[in-house]
């Protein structure tokens, strides 16, 4: 028998909701954003003009405009494409990256049936099979102990795209930037697996919703910042940040774009087919904010905010089961998990913010730049942060 | 040259001199040696940059226009440190002034009695290099200046707006002094100027000009030098 909440744990849904709901329209204004942002850091206003009636807010109305424009432009295919794969190489770049979404856990697991209360996390803890924690939605499409591999595996086939479409689309300049992009990508995948598995060694898994929940150490909540993986990874954090940005072919390394050279894999491409590799770059930034922010920040955390409530510097007590010390304060469940999404919400804005920063900041990389920062400084440093990690494990924290 | 001088340039440019052409002491074999940490990490220029830009887009997002601190001028004078830096002028509501020597529409100036200063002397569609203007001339029973335009046409879209109308005019009759843009229009026919509109424009002129219309001595006006030039 479906219920309700069957319907709202299906994976499907949560689907529909984080991708229709959150990222496309996230990435669509994305594209305004980075528009206006990179004005404003350049002393000029940017697109604030588009609206309906009265309606203006600051502009924002201008990706709205953008994707009429791209659905209603007409549909250029050149002579002597490969049509096949020039039509499907849009959809190759698109698809893996909102496959990708499906490990992010975007928020806490919600017992329905408690929404009201506040959350007894010892009678959680003892008898999970209890009819009041039944119906349990996880706010995490796919729970898998290889979450973070699935992503590196699954966001690698997005490089198929760029490289089919520059050789479907006969012509030189694709065909370059198609063969730049499959070379930057297979040199950036290395150093930025590489880069995350100081991250696996300290919290031992690799499971982004386990280490978004638990952190670092088990001696700390994990909604402690301290706990998060930024104090923990610095090293691995700035290499992971590097590679990732890498990943998603905006300055300062588009070379396999490259607009004041070759224009790119997507040369050939017009209307809303370019407009979907658009999409995918802006997808990508996306989601490399939420693994940053699911791996290294937290997640879904709160600072000091429990499941039961805020808690600063008080412990729960194991026989009495009440909160001991510092400051509590307890919340309904349904406050909690609310905050908790949109602080997820609000972490991976500012992580998208701060690619803009850094992508209107730095000036782009010659192609042997970024090879030799590639392979000679990212690779080694995260070889280094590996073995230092493992280390410091070994020696200090009891090793397992 | 000597050692020494090498010694110094080394120290200058992060260059070592590796040897030098004996034809012209100004080619040489140069080694290149900048520190190797600013070549590979790029971490302190990127955090260094950063703080540039987040500056400026904090200072821009956060204060208030400059141009309100210009458009308050009239009140107490304002306090432009806090206030932001963009400059970008937003046209149809707020315009730059152009310089006095600005070449825009034309105008076709009037007599002191509101008809049209030109003659259809022809001189200005002679000297246009993109033959722009059309000038269909009529007689008139002004017998002093005999003529006048019975149609007078400048195709905008074919205007260099070089001003060389203006120049050949004899009558002080066309100017280009308004400060007009060319308009925008959705068909070739309506970017051509007639008489009327460009009339329309116009402004008295007291050049000095012959025929028997109202005249400008009549009004006691002295003959200046500017006036008989003219």
């Amino acid at each position: 028998m479906k219920t309700l909440y069957d319907i709202l744990d299906w994976p499907g849904t949560k689907w529909l909701f984080i991708v229709l709901a959150l990222v496309m329209p996230l990435a669509s204004l994305l594209t305004w954003a980075e528009r206006r942002q990179s004005a404003m850091m350049q002393d000029r206003l940017g697109p604030n003009r588009a609206n309906i009636g009265p309606v203006k807010i600051m502009g924002i109305l201008h990706f709205v405009a953008d994707a009429v424009k791209m659905i209603f432009k007409e549909d250029v295919i050149p002579a002597n494409v490969h049509k096949g794969l020039f039509t499907l190489a849009p959809i190759l770049a698109l698809a893996p990256v909102l496959i990708a979404f499906c490990i992010i856990p975007f928020g806490p697991t919600i017992y329905p049936h408690v929404y009201t209360q506040t959350l007894d996390t010892y009678a959680l803890a003892t008898q999970p099979q209890n009819a009041m924690f039944a119906d349990s939605i996880r706010l995490q499409m796919f729970q898998v102990d290889f979450g973070l591999i699935f992503y590196f595996a699954v966001l690698t086939l997005a490089n198929y795209g760029g490289t089919i479409a520059g050789w479907a689309s006969y012509n030189k300049w694709a065909l370059l930037g198609g063969l730049r992009s499959s070379s930057q990508m297979m040199s950036y995948e290395v150093a930025m697996g590489m880069a995350l598995m100081g991250a696996f060694l300290v919290t031992g898994s690799l499971e982004p919703g386990f280490i978004a929940s638990h952190g670092a150490s088990d001696s700390m909540s994990g909604s402690n910042p301290l706990n998060w993986l930024w104090l923990w990874q610095p090293v691995g954090l700035i290499l992971f940040f590097t590679a990732a940005i890498a990943e998603t072919k905006r300055a300062p390394f588009d070379i396999p774009e490259g607009e004041p050279e070759i224009i790119g894999y997507f040369v050939e491409y017009s209307g809303m087919r370019w407009g979907i590799f658009f999409l995918a770059e802006f997808i990508e930034i996306v989601f490399i904010s939420s693994v940053i922010a699911t791996v290294f920040f937290g997640g879904w955390q709160v600072p000091f905010l429990d499941a039961d409530g805020f808690r600063v510097g008080g412990y729960v007590d194991q026989v009495n089961h009440i909160s001991v010390g510092g400051w509590f304060r307890p919340l309904p469940h349904a406050i909690v998990t609310g905050l908790q999404f949109a602080a997820f919400g609000l972490k991976v804005i500012l992580l998208c913010w701060f690619q803009l920063m850094i992508r209107w900041t730095l000036p782009r990389f010659r192609a042997d730049q970024l090879m030799h920062l590639g392979w000679k400084l990212l690779l080694p440093l995260s070889l280094a942060n590996i073995m230092v990690t493992a280390l410091i494990k070994l020696l200090f924290m009891g090793g397992s | 040259m000597s050692a020494s001088h090498h010694e110094e340039e080394t120290h200058d440019m992060g260059l070592k001199v590796l040897s030098t052409s004996t034809i012209h002491p100004r080619v040489r074999t140069v080694q290149v040696s900048r520190p190797e940490a600013q070549d590979t990490t790029f971490l302190a220029a990127t955090a260094k940059g950063l703080g540039v830009t987040l500056k400026h887009f904090a200072r821009n997002l956060f204060l208030p226009m400059k141009k309100l601190a210009k458009r308050n001028a009239a009140g107490a004078p304002t306090d432009e440190t806090w206030r932001n830096e963009i400059e970008t002028v937003q046209y149809p509501e707020e315009k730059v002034t152009y310089p006095e020597r600005f070449r825009g529409l034309h105008r076709l100036t009037l007599r002191e009695d509101g008809n049209v200063r030109c003659v259809a002397c022809m001189c200005c569609p002679t000297v246009c290099p993109a033959h722009c203007i059309t000038i269909i001339p009529a007689e008139t029973d002004d017998k002093g200046i005999e003529k006048k335009p019975a149609i007078f046409e400048i195709d905008e879209l074919r205007c260099v707006v070089c001003g060389l109308c203006v120049e050949a005019c004899p009558c002080d009759a066309i100017r280009m002094d308004t400060g007009m843009h060319a308009r925008p229009v959705e068909d070739r026919a309506d970017a051509i100027e007639t008489r009327e509109t460009m009339m329309g424009r116009g402004v008295r002129s007291i050049a000095v000009q012959g025929g028997e219309g109202p005249d400008w001595r009549a009004h006691g006006h002295e003959v200046t030098k500017t006036d008989v030039n003219r």
